[in-house]
């Protein structure tokens, strides 16, 4: 749902990183998105392609890897993926639960020439 | 072709605004509440109660965000020291407040007179758990007509609150909210979360809620 600044992030973040490595196409950038961080790639796809226009970026691939959630228990520390809505620990039954995976949103690399 | 370690949050660049909008409130002895919840919940009634009650207590300022409109800032006006309204609505995001916005409408605020900040943000259970704003606690309203099961589909809003209110208590006889499977969701994901029950049309309930804000002021004062 706010993909526009996200994107715009991203932008900002790669060209600076361009710039720093004295680069002149930025070809590829990874970026790495968790599951329960509600960012549709599709969306910052979209976004990318219409902000890179006329910059290095332009005609950059973006690749999503995305980090599926996981959490842990908080009775008995049991790390488990959660099924749909239902958050419950699947050994103790206990619904007390951290997220220990799937918030992260980060530009992890770039290729560039 | 060269590959570029980055590793750098996306997120950063709200970040550091953030942290740069809570040193200039802390500076000025401002604490300040992010209000969350979807639309209808009771973002502005809680705020009108909170003005009433802390009247003569404390200097309150208030920044409503809205898509649109300037009603909501209309209704608090005459009881809040400063009002400041956002409209999101010609903004490149407009599903949430995010801290730039926060950092230009600090500006407009005489910081110097104010002890707390109440800040409105926009109606939606997803997009504000995002971006922080520079506050010192986080708030989510949840109303009964919204059902009980609002924890367990947005969960990272209660996971990151300090304190969640069930707003429409009066309207308990009428809904089928069940109260305890609500608080045991938000116990599950937070339990260092304070809850409180309470109605803005009644008042009921209002009381703790202003004594857990007047105790935050407090502590925050005397940490500083």
């Amino acid at each position: 749902m706010h993909e526009f600044g996200i994107t715009e992030n991203i932008m900002n973040i790669a060209l600076a990183k361009a710039g720093e490595a004295q680069a002149n196409k930025v070809i590829r950038i990874n970026l790495v998105i968790g599951e329960m961080s509600g960012f549709v790639p599709d969306c910052i796809q979209f976004y990318f392609d219409s902000l890179s226009k006329d910059t290095i970026a332009q005609g950059a691939a973006l690749h999503f890897e995305s980090v599926p959630a996981q959490l842990r228990c908080r009775n008995c520390a049991t790390i488990f993926s959660p099924e749909d809505t239902l958050w419950a620990c699947p050994k103790c039954r206990g619904q007390s639960v951290e997220i220990s995976k799937g918030r992260e949103l980060y530009i992890e690399s770039m290729e560039v020439e | 072709m060269k590959k570029i370690e980055v590793i750098q949050n996306i997120l950063e660049a709200n970040e550091t605004i953030a942290s740069r909008n809570q040193q200039l409130l802390d500076k000025h002895k401002v604490f300040t509440i992010n209000i969350m919840s979807s639309p209808g919940a009771g973002k502005t009634s809680l705020i009108l109660q909170t003005l009433a009650r802390l009247k003569g207590r404390l200097n309150v300022a208030v920044i409503e965000g809205d898509v649109a409109s300037t009603v909501d800032a209309e209704k608090v006006q005459s009881e809040a020291k400063a009002v400041v309204q956002i409209n999101t609505r010609n903004m490149p995001e407009s599903c949430s407040l995010m801290a730039a916005m926060i950092e230009s409408a600090l500006k407009d605020i005489p910081l110097d007179n104010i002890d707390l900040l109440l800040i409105e943000n926009i109606g939606n259970l997803i997009c504000p758990s995002e971006f922080t704003l520079g506050e010192h606690k986080r708030v989510v309203i949840s109303s009964l007509p919204e059902g009980d099961d609002k924890p367990t589909k947005y969960p990272l809003i209660y996971i990151d609150a300090d304190a969640v209110i069930i707003n429409k208590m009066d309207l308990l006889p009428h809904v089928d909210f069940d109260i305890a499977a609500f608080r045991h969701s938000v116990e599950g994901l937070n339990p260092e979360a304070e809850v409180f029950q309470l109605s803005c049309k009644t008042s009921e309930g209002i009381e703790r809620w202003c004594s857990w804000v007047l105790e935050q002021v407090e502590t925050n004062a005397t940490k500083r």
